[in-house]
Parts: C-alpha cells; sequence; structure tokens
C-alpha cells in the first residue's frame, strides 16, 4: 500500500529532535491545564513520535480514510502525548492544544475521546477497555479482507484489570496477525511500582502463555521500535505485542522513574528547568540557551 | 388515536406462543441476508440467546467470545467504529449487567453503533433464581446517554426491532423473554423506535405497559371494561428516547396512569412515567413491578403470581388510581 504522507522520512535522529519538541509541548500544555499527568506521556514520547511520523499509514488528510491504520490509547490519561504528536503533525492545532488542554469547550479533553475529529478513534480512559476495542477492530479488518493495521497503546498497570486479558485471550484464539499491543512498561502505577502493587512478572512469558508473539524493545530507542513493528507485520498467525522498557518522566531529571509524577503536572518553576533540560537534551548540547 | 392493528385471537386460548428471543434469531437472519455489515457476537450463550440462527447462515460474520462480557462489549465498539453493525447476545444479568462501564465508556460515549441484546430478562425465566432474573438492565440503561432502550411486547415486535435497531444508528440495548408469550402484534402493526403504541382506546385510565406484560395489561382491561372503566393501553416499548407525546395526550384524557413492567418500579418504565408525567400532566400514578426486591426460583406464573404482576393485580391497580383520581376530583 502506497504511504499517503504529506511529509518527507525523517531520519531517526529527526525523530529524536522531533520526540523532545513534543516533550515540551507536553510541558508547556501540562503547566497551562494545572493538572494531568506527566511521567506517561514523557515516556511515552519516542514511540508516538515513530507511529505519527513513521510507522502509521494514516496522515491528517486521510484521517477518516476507511483503509487508515488505526490507533487505540488504552490508557487515555497519558493522551496529552497523543494531543501533542497529532499537533506537531498537523491533526491538530498546535497552539489550541498549548492553550486549552483540560479546558471548557476543548477537544483536548482530560482523556482522549473521538468527538472531534482530529485522528482520534476512541474513547478511553477507565483503564482495561482499549485491547478490547482494537480486537474488534482487527477482526472487522479480517472480515473485509482489509489490509490496514490496528495498534493499541497499554499501560503495564492496565495489566491489572480482568479486561485486558480477556482481550488478550481472544486476540491469540482469532491469531490477529493485523494487531499491535504496545505496552508503556515503565513498572510505575498510581499508589508505587508496579511489582508492588500487583506483580506483573514474568510479563513477556504471560503474553506467550496466550499465544501472543512477544518483543521487548527499549522504549526510547526509536529504531528499535521500527524494526519491532516490522517484525510484528511479518509476524503470521499470532497478534504481537511490543513489551516497550521505558522510563517515565523521561527527559526530566527530577521526574524520571518517580511514581510520584504520575498524575500531576508541573508547577511553573518545575516547568522552566524541565524545558531547560528538555531544551538541551539533558545538558548533552550546551551552545544554546546558556 | 385510534388503537393498531392486533391479532385477531389475542383473546383466545389458540393465541400463538412464541419466545420473543426467537423474534431476535428470525430478525438477525433477516437483516444479515441484506447487511453485510451485521455481525453477531456472543459470550458462551448463542443457543439461548437465538444468536446461533445467525451463526449458522453466517458464520464468518459470528465471534464467539468466551465467558468474557467486558472484553465483548469492547470488541463489538471497536468492530462497530470500524463500520460494522455489531449485536451483543448474552443475557440481560451479564450484559449489560456485568459490562456497564464498557458500555458507558466504549459504547455510549464513543457513539459507536452496537446493539446490546439482553435476553432472559425479567422475572419470568423462573426456576434459575434471583442471580439470573435481570430487573434492573432498563434502570441502568435508560441513564446512559446516547442509548436507545426498547422493550419489544411479542415475538414479531421483536423481530421488527432487531431489523429496525439495525437500520437506526447509534448504540441501542433491547431485551427479552425466555418463555413463551402470546402474539400481540401482527406484520402491519407499526413499530417506530421512540413511538408508543396504542393497543386499546379508552377514556377513564391510561395503562402504560413494555414488554410481553403488555398481554396482561390488555387481559386486565378487558376484565375492566366489565365493572364500567374503559381503560386506554400503551405499549411503551420505547423506554428511550420515551414517547412522551403519547403518554401525556392519553393521560390528559385519562386522567391516571398505571406501569406494568418485568422489572425494578424504580428506575424503569415507572420512572420513565413518573418523570414525564410530572413535568408535563400530573396525576396519580400506580406501579406494577418489582417493589425494590430481588426475585427466587419458582415457576413463572408462580412468580408473576407473587410478585403482583398479573392481570388481577393490574385490575386492583387501576382501580385504586381510578379511585385517587375520583377522590380528587
Amino acid at each position: 500500500m502506497a504511504r499517503a504522507n504529506s511529509q518527507p522520512m525523517m531520519t531517526i535522529s529527526d525523530l529524536e529532535k522531533k520526540a523532545y519538541a513534543i516533550r515540551q509541548d507536553i510541558i508547556t500544555a501540562l503547566v497551562a491545564a494545572k493538572s494531568g499527568h506527566s511521567a506517561g506521556p514523557l515516556g511515552m514520547a519516542d514511540i508516538f513520535t515513530a507511529l505519527y511520523f513513521r510507522v502509521l499509514n494514516v496522515t491528517p488528510e486521510t484521517r477518516n480514510d476507511k483503509n487508515r491504520d488505526r490507533v487505540v490509547l488504552s490508557n487515555a490519561h497519558i493522551c496529552p502525548v497523543l494531543y501533542a504528536t497529532l499537533a506537531q503533525r498537523g491533526f491538530a492545532k498546535r497552539d489550541e492544544f498549548l492553550k486549552t488542554l483540560r479546558k471548557l469547550g476543548s477537544p483536548f479533553q482530560g482523556h482522549s475521546n473521538n468527538h472531534f475529529d482530529i485522528g482520534i478513534e476512541t474513547c478511553g480512559g477507565p483503564l482495561g477497555q482499549g485491547l478490547s476495542q482494537a480486537v474488534g477492530m482487527a477482526l472487522a479488518a479480517r472480515m473485509d479482507d482489509a489490509k490496514w493495521r490496528t495498534y493499541c497503546l497499554m499501560s503495564d498497570g492496565e495489566l491489572d484489570e480482568g479486561q485486558s486479558w480477556e482481550a488478550v485471550m481472544l486476540a491469540g484464539k482469532e491469531r490477529l496477525r493485523n494487531l499491535t499491543a504496545i505496552v508503556d512498561r515503565n513498572n510505575i502505577q498510581i499508589d508505587g511500582y508496579t511489582e508492588n502493587i500487583m506483580p506483573l512478572e514474568p510479563l513477556a512469558d504471560k503474553w506467550r502463555a496466550f499465544n501472543w508473539h512477544v518483543i521487548e524493545i527499549d522504549g526510547h530507542n526509536i529504531g528499535q521500535f521500527i524494526d519491532a513493528v516490522g517484525e510484528a507485520k511479518a509476524v503470521y498467525e499470532k497478534p504481537t505485542v511490543i513489551l516497550a522498557h521505558t522510563i517515565p518522566g523521561k527527559g526530566v531529571s527530577f521526574m524520571e522513574n518517580r511514581f510520584e509524577w504520575h498524575g500531576k503536572p508541573p508547577s511553573p518553576e518545575e516547568a522552566k528547568q524541565a524545558m531547560l533540560e528538555l531544551r538541551t537534551l539533558q545538558g548533552q548540547i550546551t551552545s544554546e540557551h546558556q | 388515536m385510534p388503537a393498531v392493528p392486533l391479532n385477531p385471537k389475542l383473546f383466545r386460548k389458540d393465541v400463538e406462543q412464541i419466545p420473543t428471543r426467537n423474534g431476535y434469531g428470525d430478525g438477525l437472519v433477516e437483516i444479515g441476508k441484506k447487511d453485510k455489515r451485521v455481525v453477531v457476537l456472543t459470550g458462551d450463550l448463542a443457543e439461548s440467546t437465538r444468536a446461533h440462527l445467525f451463526q449458522k447462515a453466517f458464520p464468518d460474520r459470528f465471534v464467539e467470545c468466551g465467558v468474557a462480557e467486558q472484553n465483548m462489549m469492547g470488541v463489538a465498539a471497536g468492530l462497530a467504529l470500524a463500520g460494522k453493525i455489531p449485536f451483543v447476545s448474552s443475557y440481560a444479568v451479564f450484559v449489560p449487567g456485568r459490562n456497564w462501564d464498557q458500555l458507558r465508556v466504549s459504547v455510549c460515549y464513543t457513539k459507536a453503533n452496537v446493539k446490546v441484546a439482553g435476553a432472559h430478562a425479567g422475572i419470568s425465566v423462573g426456576p434459575d433464581g434471583a442471580t439470573h432474573q435481570a430487573l434492573e438492565d432498563i434502570a441502568i440503561t435508560r441513564v446512559l446517554p446516547n442509548l436507545t432502550v426498547v422493550v419489544p411486547c411479542d415475538y414479531l415486535e421483536t423481530k421488527k426491532a432487531t431489523i429496525a435497531l439495525a437500520k437506526m444508528i447509534g448504540p441501542a440495548y433491547f431485551r427479552f423473554a425466555r418463555e413463551k408469550t402470546p402474539v400481540m402484534t401482527v406484520e402491519k402493526t407499526p413499530f417506530k423506535i421512540g413511538k408508543a403504541n396504542v393497543m386499546r382506546v379508552g377514556t377513564d385510565a391510561t395503562i402504560a405497559a413494555c414488554g410481553p406484560l403488555v398481554y396482561e395489561a390488555m387481559v386486565a382491561a378487558e376484565m375492566l371494561a366489565k365493572d364500567g372503566i374503559d381503560v386506554e393501553v400503551l405499549n411503551c416499548h420505547t423506554l428511550k428516547p420515551f414517547d412522551e407525546e403519547t403518554l401525556t395526550k392519553s393521560v390528559k384524557k385519562t386522567g391516571c396512569c398505571v406501569t406494568v413492567e418485568e422489572h425494578q418500579i424504580i428506575g424503569g418504565l415507572a420512572g420513565a412515567v413518573a418523570e414525564t408525567l410530572g413535568r408535563r400532566e400530573p396525576a396519580p400514578i400506580e406501579n406494577i413491578g418489582m417493589q425494590n426486591s430481588f426475585g427466587e426460583s419458582g415457576e413463572t406464573e408462580e412468580l408473576l403470581t407473587k410478585y403482583g404482576m398479573k392481570s388481577a393485580d393490574i385490575v386492583k391497580a387501576v382501580k385504586r388510581a381510578h379511585k385517587r383520581k375520583v377522590s380528587k376530583k
């Protein structure tokens, strides 16, 4: 299928820079919103960038096309990263996102929904529902003998939900090779570390036992992610899960790996520090902004 | 408003008796032939919901989800968002009883074109006992934005409802009974979503009923006629959007109303009627239905009698409402 892309293909290095731009937009929007989740969106910025700027067969122009790839964001509390990516990619107005996240009348609701024609497929929020929706989409594509693929982004914490495993079971039974789940394995949830709240390990073995193809990657290595998506497309007879090991709060030193940042935004002062770190790629670039 | 055409055998002993769920199965096959987008899901209850008729006819458009109702509702949402018209088939106690949040978010908030079918609804399911008698499903669906709620009264109306809901765009819930119940309507009886049917024209009291108990209401109306009370019977098959016009017009004329349903009176048809009349035409109301209790095991007739849902109970309720109206004047 021809890539209907309105932009030239970006290099891995371009994508990495774009991910940092998206992180800055997330911080800016969260500060203006005065509420929302910080850690998850920052942690998933690399994967969202790779998805929308490289992997997906969907563009702002083809966002309602029958044969577009579908994305289901199951852990919709990380929607700032979806919004920031869609805005950077031209699906939504960037300025509006930066100013109106979580505000009355904004398309950028506290949890993402499909009411505003900005390329968002479903409503999410209550955890554990997205993979079921994605399974339904993948089944529909198969019934139609269509080539488009479904990607479901999930958190590790939401694997506590029984419904997640109901969906995993059905996808395994139906051998949905057109379905790829991407789990943000960042090891945190609201009350603490996943392995303390409700241990998930051995997580890869669990998915394998349900007849899924499992790929583990460094979720901040865009090259690895693109390769994993390609591998998933090549696997016949099975759905694929990409267990993406990520650092929650990635890119902002005082947020990284701290579950306290799951559900709160930075203060204006904290944001200033965060933006400095993000602009300089955590000090790697020293010539500017000094 | 004149009464709709009804089965001439309605009050005879040889009136056809067919379970409403059969209307679902037959309706699915009929619409399935015409519209390739129709798909059917079940959670290990293909035969008793009659979804197996569709399964046999269109195996490629049938999804067996296993005993996992939460996932099934989400899968249906995904199918709908990708252009299908999915029918989720299970027992009303499980669907929407067990996946209400999935119905709320994945289906209603998302505006996914999913049709939810709750079989074995009401106390008439009998010997299985309280756990399997769905008596709260109307309340928990009627409250959800974007959701249409339908309770067909007999086999034919269920078949028509199945086809009509497939053609309607938007989420819907409808419920059926397990037992054989009288076929009151005929092919030419109109069925329009959101439009109550006047089953009998009267001037002294209104009975607003839904589901197979419409039959008990019709029998009660005949009994009351002998006592000189001329009753109007409304088949309120659509609980949402509720036909306020037909009800208000009727009660303006009759001055009182009795609701009849196989459901808790809290939040069910009784709720819809009280909300409407309270706002538009205040009048005495009496309620036939579950009076804030669980059911129990027993035969259908035993249970309907014990919990006061037979024609004799409706007669008494109409007389109470009628008396309150008279004493008010």
